[in-house]
């Protein structure tokens, strides 16, 4: 398969007309770290975005970043960091879950996939934070939307569409971002001992306090592997542990953890872990460490299930004791990892019929190539919305040029 | 008038009596609005310069008569504008001569309150404000606050992408929706995205949001509520140069504070202000910051403390503190009587909405002083700072012949001068018809082609608000041809591995 390497934008919009012309499915890669998450694609060609690495314009006290799509996330991030800023959505590095080489991935490929971390509940999403894109449709056409600024209702926010399409509607040649401050202190209220349910409760709880968590997990003792690093060390002796955090100035972050653990004092004694410690534990939740690839449930299929976050304790609690899987909570229930035991279908059937029936949604982030070719990938939608969806990508991309069969089962290598 | 808005359909307006005896037998009683006197209010909307009887009004109480109106409408080939409350003031909700306006000012119910979930689910007609009182008493409310919040329905707030002067801390709507229901044009009910953080699928709640009322009529929104700060202060901070209050936003900005607002006037806003309200505000400055700091009590005492460090190594010439909520509540009473407060020293104002990076906000309004001169009119000007959202507010009295054709050029350069400056034609108003013809400074006809494709995924038959937003409109099949040039191209000649 050729691998056509573009130099600048110019060259995306060449080599997507020439696709068209030839009727030639391109695959859209950055660092091609997240190549494995989405069914088998039908492509010919490789458009990689590597060469497309520059930050345009950084403008701290603008709180934006302007950078091409195939800027390294790693090389942004530090750059962001030395102004004391971040990504508040807290980009999930996949590396470890899918056992891909560390530092690498590109800007364009975070935004595709759209996965955000922990501080979702507080800060918002990729979608939340994409204020512009410049990218080349699959007509050919290169198109801009959105802008350099955060309040801007001008047109269609078609930014929204991009993030977490996995490439499927356009390729973004250039992106303009929201970065903000980096917090001054972080603290961590460890809760211990209590079972999923429960712990959803106390997170439920805290999520709905005047105190302005900005993290809120629950890890079951099967999720503490050995290997799981910060967070297995944390919880030992092997109980559950329930973490809640709390940024902001270092007064204020005190100030609200004191409170807190006060406030769920029902739940049991708690304990504070503070900043360098807090961040290893809340890197190691935003990547899925327990669930590794390298770790002991390497083999396992891993699942993202989003869920009303009020019932998701439940939801994964019978889920796990049913398949024999591990699961892992964050977003306070309202994202939950599961790895499950290898079977035919991932447990797809089941999965789906309880997400459903509680209003959430199952994607298989993580199987091997077979398997992804049996088991729909991205949760099947409803027939109304699923057509609506199809209307607004060929609106993008009518001849299916782009990424075809990423998304959907149905496409013949 | 000096829009032009599509031509009307004869064909329609000659079927006006069937067409109202349709709609009487999917809305009963007094749902269907015909008569010219009871039309009146339904003219226009929060742009009120612009008045345009709509055929007939339909004021449906549940998502099934939606349905079937639309349906209806969609089999016959009429023409749609949906409307909220009307405060529009980019004219989003501006009646056509031959189309149905479809009110869904019936929609008044809150359906449920989850407050495990930190969602409430509510019908569109439901103000913004009534979100936040209904889930008050539980200390939580709903974030976005339009300053036409006591008015505004959350319908609308999703058709416009509202903000507000929280937004810079709290976002704007688009950021604190989660899922609606929607109905199509072809009467279709889907729902979009629920109580889960993401939806499975494109994102269609976030496309939707700010849309215009151009792809679809909501039935049913579900937004997030979050508890509300424990304490909330404010400065009120003067200045003798516009400059110097730029360059204190920047600094506040760029030292890691995010305030929950940071609002700016300039003079001719702030001695309108005063003398409406009495809030005390220093008439001998040229610009006031209003910066609010909101959280728990050390957090909002420490960094009041660090902004008004930061204020006076600006230059800030006065500078008051909110020892109490009275007091706060003060600072803002001027701020959020603006409006009113220019509409008493002139007899019309236009109130423009352009976003600029915050770095050009002297830039900016030394920009508009030109202009002001130029075109002979007064402006005063109320910024969300922190956001460097514009608001403009030009002086006219239309009773003066051409003096709103040139307020309306006056400000056509101003939004022209937001796109130089690397901004945006509008922060929070929305396009409408206002801006609609102001879209090429800002947007090539492929990026407007491809909104539009977007669009024709929607409504295909340009059935819903169209003379909205778009300054051209061109047919679906059109825009969804796929032109491949000169036949088989090669890929480009570059380095394969």
């Amino acid at each position: 398969m050729d691998t056509l390497k573009v130099r600048d934008a110019a060259d995306v919009g060449q080599v997507v007309r020439a696709a068209l012309a030839s009727e030639q499915p391109l695959e859209i890669i950055g660092h091609g770290t997240k190549r494995a998450i989405g069914q088998p694609m039908v492509t010919n060609a490789l458009l990689d975005l590597s060469a497309l690495n520059a930050v345009v314009a950084y403008e701290p006290n603008e709180l934006i970043i302007t950078v091409q799509a195939g800027a390294p996330m790693a090389d942004v991030l530090s750059l962001i960091d030395s102004k004391n800023q971040q990504f508040a959505f807290e980009p999930v590095d996949t590396s470890a879950l899918l056992g891909t080489p560390a530092n690498r991935g590109t800007i364009g490929g975070m935004i595709g996939a759209g996965l955000a971390g922990p501080r979702r509940v507080k800060a918002g999403g990729v979608r939340d934070h994409l204020l512009g894109a410049h990218a080349v449709s699959g007509f050919g056409d290169s198109f801009k939307t959105g802008g350099r600024v955060v309040k801007n209702v001008t047109g269609y926010d078609l930014c929204k569409l991009l993030a977490g399409s996995w490439g499927t509607l356009a390729v973004m040649t250039e992106v303009t971002l929201k970065v903000m401050p980096r917090a001054e202190s972080e603290r961590t209220l460890v809760l211990r001992g209590l079972d999923d349910v429960t712990a959803n409760t106390a997170m439920t709880a805290a999520l709905g306090s005047p105190y302005d968590v900005s993290g809120a997990a629950h890890l079951p003792v099967s999720a503490l592997h050995p290997a799981g690093g910060a967070l297995a060390d944390l919880g030992s002796p092997r109980q559950p542990l329930t973490l809640l955090r709390l940024e902001g100035i270092t007064a204020s972050a005190n100030d609200r953890a004191a409170s807190l653990a006060v406030a769920l004092g029902r739940f049991g004694a708690s304990d504070i872990v503070e900043d360098g410690v807090s961040a290893a534990l809340w890197n190691s939740i935003r990547d899925v460490a327990p669930f590794a690839a390298h770790g002991a449930l390497g083999a396992w299929p891993v699942w993202r299930i989003l869920a009303p976050p009020a019932s998701g304790g439940a939801f994964g609690q019978a889920l796990a004791r049913e398949t024999g899987g591990d699961v892992i909570y964050d977003w306070g229930g309202g994202l939950i990892w599961a790895a499950l035991p290898p079977s035919a279908d991932a447990r797809a059937t089941l999965l789906r019929q309880r997400a459903a029936a509680i209003g959430g949604h199952a994607t298989l982030i993580r199987a091997a190539e077979p398997l992804r070719r049996t088991v729909d990938v991205f949760h099947p939608l409803d027939g109304g919305v699923a057509a609506l969806g199809e209307r607004v990508r060929q609106s993008f991309d009518p001849k299916h040029i782009l990424n075809r069969g990423r998304l959907a089962r149905g496409f013949n290598a | 008038m000096t829009i032009m808005m599509p031509a009307s359909d004869q064909a329609v307006l000659g079927r006006r009596d069937a067409i109202v005896a349709a709609l009487r037998a999917i809305v009963p009683g007094e749902g269907v609005i015909d008569s010219a006197a009871e039309m009146l209010p339904y003219e226009s909307d929060g742009l009120m310069a612009y008045r345009q009887p709509p055929m007939v009004v339909v004021l449906p109480d549940t998502t099934e008569q939606v349905s079937k109106v639309l349906r209806y409408c969609f089999d016959n080939g009429i023409k749609v504008v949906p409307r909220g409350s009307g405060t529009s003031l980019s004219g989003g909700a501006l009646p056509l001569a031959d189309a149905v306006l479809l009110g869904l000012g019936k929609f008044k119910r809150i359906r449920e309150i989850d407050f495990d979930n930190r969602v409430v689910v509510t019908e569109p007609g439901v103000t913004n404000l009534a979100i936040s009182q209904a889930v008050a008493d539980a200390g939580f409310y709903y974030a976005p606050d339009p300053s036409s919040q006591i008015a505004c329905s959350i319908g609308g707030n999703v058709a416009e992408n509202s903000g507000g002067v929280h937004c810079l801390k709290y976002g704007m709507t688009t950021n604190n929706v989660l899922g609606c229901e929607i109905v199509l044009i072809n009467g279709e009910i889907l729902k979009v995205g629920g109580k889960a953080c993401e939806s499975a699928g494109y994102d269609l709640m976030g496309v939707i949001t700010g849309s215009e009322g151009l792809l679809g009529v909501i039935t049913e929104v579900t937004v997030r509520i979050l508890q509300k700060p424990q304490t909330a202060r404010a400065l009120m901070v003067g200045f003798a140069q516009v400059e110097a209050a730029g360059e204190c936003v920047a600094r506040i900005i760029g030292a890691g504070i995010i305030p929950g607002g940071m609002e700016m006037m300039d003079r001719p806003a702030i001695h309108a202000a005063e003398a409406f309200v009495h809030a005390g505000y220093p008439l001998d400055v040229e610009a006031l910051l209003i910066i609010e700091l909101d959280g728990p009590g050390v957090e909002v005492d420490e960094l009041i403390t660090r902004v008004e460090a930061i204020a006076q190594g600006c230059g800030s010439t006065t500078c008051q503190i909110s020892t109490s909520e009275q007091e706060r509540l003060l600072f803002w009473a001027g701020r959020k009587a603006a409006f009113p407060a220019v509409g008493r020293i002139s007899p019309d104002y236009l109130c423009m909405d352009g976003t600029i990076p915050r770095g050009a906000l002297p830039e900016a309004l030394a920009r508009i002083r030109t202009l002001s001169e130029k075109y002979g009119l007064g402006v005063a000007n109320v910024f969300h700072a922190g956001d460097g959202n514009l608001h403009p507010l030009i002086l006219y009295d239309a009773n003066k012949p051409g003096e709103m054709d040139r307020a309306e050029a006056f400000g056509a350069d101003i939004l022209r001068a937001c796109v130089e400056l690397g901004g945006v034609l509008t922060g929070e108003h929305g396009v409408g018809i206002e801006k609609r013809d102001l879209m090429p400074e800002m947007f090539s006809d492929i990026d407007l082609n491809q909104q539009q494709r977007l669009k024709c995924a929607f409504d295909a038959k340009g059935l819903l608000n169209p003379g909205k937003v778009f300054p051209t409109l061109h047919r679906c099949a059109e825009l969804g041809r796929v032109h491949v040039h000169g036949g088989k191209l090669a890929f480009p000649d570059l380095p394969r591995f």
